[in-house]
């Protein structure tokens, strides 16, 4: 399992890397690894707006349907297409297949360092 | 009384024994007195399988069978191929449930997959489900599907099959769509009304084609117009009408439902039938239904699978767009068998003898005196006359004969005709001598 | 093979005879442009495929079916003689009613005798499936409140261990879902119940939702206390029909204090299910909601059957009448049991649940400690999961070894490894004893040899499929050259 430290996390399990201008957003490994093999993702379009701590995609697998939560209140500036053709993308490298870019950011959530985050799975777990 | 469990009373007791209960009373301890059934259910005596045969067979001989039929209006009297009651009557296909377990499925399955590759190939489209309960609650659930947060209304034409337009509507009674009408303007779909009814809260515009007085539509520009409006395009379809008339894919359409009774299924008071539902590919994660999908097996051999599983309501629960969790997989079968027996130009053929025969009708009855509404028109056509339709089809009826459906009550004239390969000129003729008899006095 | 790959160009079947007319072609504009690819077979070539497809599927002819929920009992054929008689068969739905008297009557005949059976007041026989009757009962309630000026109550309450089509019906339905935790024994927490009734949610309540016996094939021994909650705060109560095989005869739904309710025909009426389908899935209900039944009803007039539109009709679900042959099927059933023979379907339905139960207890943990169960009953096997790493699938699986249809897994989801269990009143003593046997032997297997159940089955057509490769990268039909 895999926490990269360049990275913040939250309690629903997103990574999220502050980019200046905007903020570039996906799931961590631990999500990935607890959803097994991911078949599809449904994502938010190119200028809609995300609310912190409200749903702003799904992820799926054979069985299961899971919600992916936004870490902040912003507009969606960049969506990662490359995941709607290619969903194991997520289950290879879960920081390389990130979601979505935000900007116009106007609310964040409380974010983790990923030390607190590892320490915060192992709790869960 | 009859029965089948096959367990003797005997066996009953001992069973019973076995688990250490006294009395098959006991099985129900956990139903309160209050709601226990005291007498028994109200409900005759139970009868041998000679006797259920009698009763059904007598009930059955009150409905009249017409020799010759020429109405349709959403059913249609077609050429089932003997191949078709056969494969339909295999016990396995008939008796299985959906295919769960797909180690002991295949059959169902790649049946089901290859439904949808024939009903892709019918429509044009990309991506079709495995079927769902009938062509209204079809075109109901494409309507459903197109919604999205910011397009919350439903554009459907006059002249999709009255049935069909309430399927709709009861549909958004419930799940709070809007749904507006586009007027009818001489028999289709009034373009330019439809043209002010666009707007950007618009989802779809659904037409049907042929529509419901047999008419084509200029699909195509009604189309551009959805589209123009960035609203999502519908179109309900005849499945036969297919084998000659260009496809829903070429008209541009999102979506294309239908009937599809008319691919070897009987009338049957009304089903059951089954819709087909097909889409872009770009829409294919928001169709309902079930969908099979080809897969392989742990040693490489290839198989198939339902797919695509997350968009349904077993798993997303209140999330799902439609709670359906069935298809109408013999029915589907039925088509399959159909149009495999048929093929590309038995029905192409059977496409051209539907319309031939149509056009050969229209042109007697308006030499008998019956004045045909005007415009292009598949298998289906509308006459006005100068006298009720209740005279003609009441003397039809006299003779064995089901005339066209009367569109206003026994005193409106318009009269709806549909032929199709099953009418021969004879019986086509022997129609236009009666009509003429009745007009002459 | 598929058919596809069968296909020769050429070759057909001699089907239609020549056109008697002059040939009308359409206008270019309307014509079809794209090519139309569909089988070119030889007649023989059609059966054997179809009969080749067959061999690889599984219904209940080939064996014991027990799979739960799902009421895969025999399908007599006498129902389907009844229902291929031309005279059904070959009649227009919209032929005048007087040549249509025979049709009326099955749907009057089996109205009554539902009736009789659920307690219910009027029948509609337009929804086609059993969710579809879900959805229609709830736009009955739907229909009512609206009609009572109650434009509010749109909260329905549906139990966790409900069937993933009730909340989806809500929803098509405009209605939002309160999901209401069962208790241990798996019925409904009738304080939770209390709770949110007699609170302020009491006046967005639009109704519950409840299937009795429940998922877990128990029957709710506070049933007279529930729906009183509900009605208390000013609710419908709507019966999922999907258990009733358990109670016929015994209890009624309409007695229960349940307002309207779906059947499933293609269960309880022993109608079969076609692969998936067509099901028939009736809506019943109490005077109260009769008048806004969808369609047409049945009435009697000067000595003739007529169809009536109820004053305050929802509208329409289906087109025309419903799954009428299905539905032939069904009084076909109903007539050839009667009163005694319903009941007696019931009875030794929950009887042969019974005796699997006590017999697989020695080995495989029943959840809920059921001690007694209705129709069906859930096995728990988290234990054997832990012990062995055999999984409630890989027993399923290995049941498909032995020609025994794998019992509905994975369901109710608040049991994690459940395999529930409806051997239905149509299987005899010997067929339930050599099931008991097979599951026995699969669960000692688990111990000596779990690789084997991992790797089950060995004898079907195919091995366990990619599922994962199914869905990432579809494909969902035949690709022509």
């Amino acid at each position: 399992m895999e926490f990269r430290t360049d990275l913040m996390y939250t309690k629903t399990h997103e990574w999220i890397k502050d980019e200046g201008d905007f903020v570039t957003i996906g799931i961590s490994d631990y999500a990935q690894d607890a959803l097994g093999d991911l078949v599809f993702v449904n994502l938010p379009q190119e200028g809609d707006e995300v609310v912190m701590e409200e749903v702003f995609a799904d992820v799926e697998s054979v069985k299961a349907v899971s919600d992916i939560y936004s870490p902040v209140t912003g507009v969606v500036c960049e969506v990662n297409e490359e995941l709607l053709d290619a969903p194991e993308l997520i289950n290879e490298s879960a920081f390389d297949a990130w979601f979505i870019k935000v900007n116009e950011i106007t609310d964040r959530a409380d974010f983790m360092t990923a030390e607190e985050y590892e320490a915060f799975v192992a709790e869960e777990e | 009384m009859g029965t089948f469990v096959p367990n003797t009373k005997a066996q009953q007791q001992e069973m019973l024994r076995e688990i250490g209960l006294g009395s098959s009373d006991e099985l129900f301890a956990d139903v309160p007195d209050q709601v226990r059934l005291k007498n028994g259910l109200d409900l005759p005596e139970g009868m041998s399988e000679m006797e259920v045969l009698r009763s059904m067979a007598e009930i059955a001989a009150k409905n009249r069978v017409f020799r010759s039929v020429f109405r349709g209006a959403g059913a249609y009297r077609h050429y089932v191929p003997a191949t078709v009651n056969a494969v339909m009557s295999n016990e396995t296909l008939q008796t299985a449930y959906t295919p769960y377990q797909a180690e002991i499925s295949q059959g169902v399955l790649q049946s089901i997959f290859e439904y949808q590759t024939m009903i892709c190939e019918l429509t044009g489209m990309d991506v079709s489900n495995a079927s769902v309960y009938d062509g209204g609650t079809a075109a109901a659930e494409a309507v459903a599907l197109c919604r999205e947060r910011k397009r919350n209304k439903a554009l459907v034409s006059a002249c999709v099959q009255p049935g069909v337009l309430d399927v709709i509507r009861t549909y958004c009674f419930g799940n709070n769509m809007e749904l507006e009408v586009i007027p009818a303007r001489d028999g289709v779909t009034d373009a330019q009304a439809l043209q002010g009814m666009l707007d950007d809260t618009v989802a779809c515009v659904l037409i049907q084609q042929p529509n419901y007085y047999g008419r084509l539509e200029d699909a195509q520009a009604i189309g551009e117009m959805a589209h123009a409006a960035k609203a999502k395009y519908i179109m309900s379809v005849n499945p036969i009408s297919l084998g000659v008339l260009k496809t829903p894919a070429e008209y541009g359409a999102d979506v294309a439902v239908g009937d599809g009774q008319p691919l070897g299924l009987p009338m049957a008071f009304g089903g059951p039938y089954l819709g087909f539902m097909a889409s872009t590919d770009a829409m294919k994660r928001k169709l309902p239904g079930r969908i099979v999908g080809q897969t392989t097996d742990t040693k490489g051999r290839t198989g198939y699978v339902l797919t695509l599983q997350a968009r349904e309501q077993h798993i997303r629960r209140e999330k799902a767009s439609s709670n359906i969790c069935s298809n109408q997989a013999l029915c589907a079968l039925a088509v399959g068998v159909y149009l495999s027996t048929l093929g590309p130009e038995g029905l192409r053929e059977a496409a051209v003898q539907c319309t031939s025969k149509a056009h050969y009708m229209a042109g007697e009855l308006a030499k008998a005196g019956l004045t045909v509404e005007e415009g292009e028109f598949f298998h289906e056509f509308v006459t006005k006359a100068d006298v009720p339709a209740a005279r003609i089809l009441d003397a039809l009826q006299e003779k064995g004969i089901l005339g066209g459906l009367p569109l206003d009550g026994d005193e409106g004239s318009r009269i709806l005709w549909c032929c199709t390969e099953m009418n021969t000129k004879k019986d086509i003729d022997e129609v236009v001598a009666v009509i003429k008899e009745v007009l002459a006095c | 093979m598929l058919i596809f790959e069968k296909s020769r160009e050429g070759r057909g079947c001699s089907i239609l005879p020549p056109c008697d007319v002059e040939v009308y072609e359409a206008a270019p504009e309307f014509s079809r442009q794209k090519p139309l690819h569909l089988p070119q077979m030889a007649e023989v070539d059609i059966e054997r495929h179809y009969t080749q497809l067959a061999a690889k599927a599984h219904g209940v002819n080939d064996g014991f079916y027990p799979l739960g929920s799902c009421t895969m009992k025999y399908n007599p054929r006498v129902n389907e003689q009844t229902a291929s008689m031309s005279k059904f068969t070959h009649v227009h739905p919209l032929q005048p009613l007087d040549t249509l008297q025979g049709s009326l009557q099955v749907l009057q005949e089996t109205e009554k005798a539902l009736n009789a059976i659920t307690g219910m007041s009027r029948f509609t026989f337009q929804p086609a499936a059993g969710a579809h009757g879900e959805f229609t009962g709830l736009l009955l309630i739907k229909a009512y409140h609206l009609a009572n000026g109650d434009t509010q109550r749109t909260k329905i309450i549906v139990p966790d261990s409900a069937h993933g089509t009730n909340p989806a019906s809500a929803v098509m339905a405009g209605m939002s879902v309160i999901n209401t935790a069962s208790d241990e024994r798996g019925c409904v927490d009738v304080e939770k119940l209390r709770q949110i009734c007699e609170g302020e949610e009491g006046k967005e309540i639009a109704g519950l939702m409840l299937t009795n016996p429940n998922t877990a094939g128990l029957f709710d021994p506070n049933i007279l206390e529930i729906t009183e909650i509900i009605h208390g705060c000013g609710g419908q109560v709507y019966y999922d029909g999907a258990n009733l095989n358990a109670i016929m005869g015994v209890a009624r739904p309409g007695d229960m204090g349940f307002d309207c309710v779906h059947l499933n025909l293609h269960k309880t009426f022993s109608t079969p299910h076609g692969g998936g389908g067509p099901g028939a899935g009736p809506v019943g209900c109490k005077e109260h909601l009769a008048k806004f039944l969808p369609g047409l009803v049945t009435e009697e007039k000067d000595g003739k059957l007529v169809f009536v539109k109820p004053e305050q009709s929802l509208g329409e679900m289906k087109n025309f009448y419903g799954n009428f042959l299905v539905v032939v099927k069904a009084l076909t059933y109903i007539k050839m049991l009667g009163a005694e023979g319903i009941a007696a379907a019931s009875e030794n339905a929950v009887l042969n649940a019974n005796y699997m139960m006590a017999k697989l207890r020695d080995k495989y943990d029943i959840a809920f400690d059921t001690k007694i169960c209705m129709h069906e009953f859930v096995m728990d096997l988290s234990r054997l999961l832990k012990e062995t790493g055999v999984s409630a699938m890989d027993i399923a699986k290995g049941l498909l070894d032995h020609g025994i249809h794998p019992p509905t897994m994975y369901f109710p989801l608040t049991v994690h490894e459940a395999l529930m269990v409806e051997p239905t009143e149509t299987e005899s003593r010997e067929t339930l004893d050599e099931a008991i046997q097979v599951l026995e032997g699969l669960y000692d297997l688990a111990f000596s040899d779990p690789e084997a159940l991992h790797d089950a089955p060995h004898t079907t057509p195919v091995s366990r499929l990619d599922e994962v490769g199914a869905a990432r990268h579809p494909v969902l039909r035949y690709a022509f050259e």
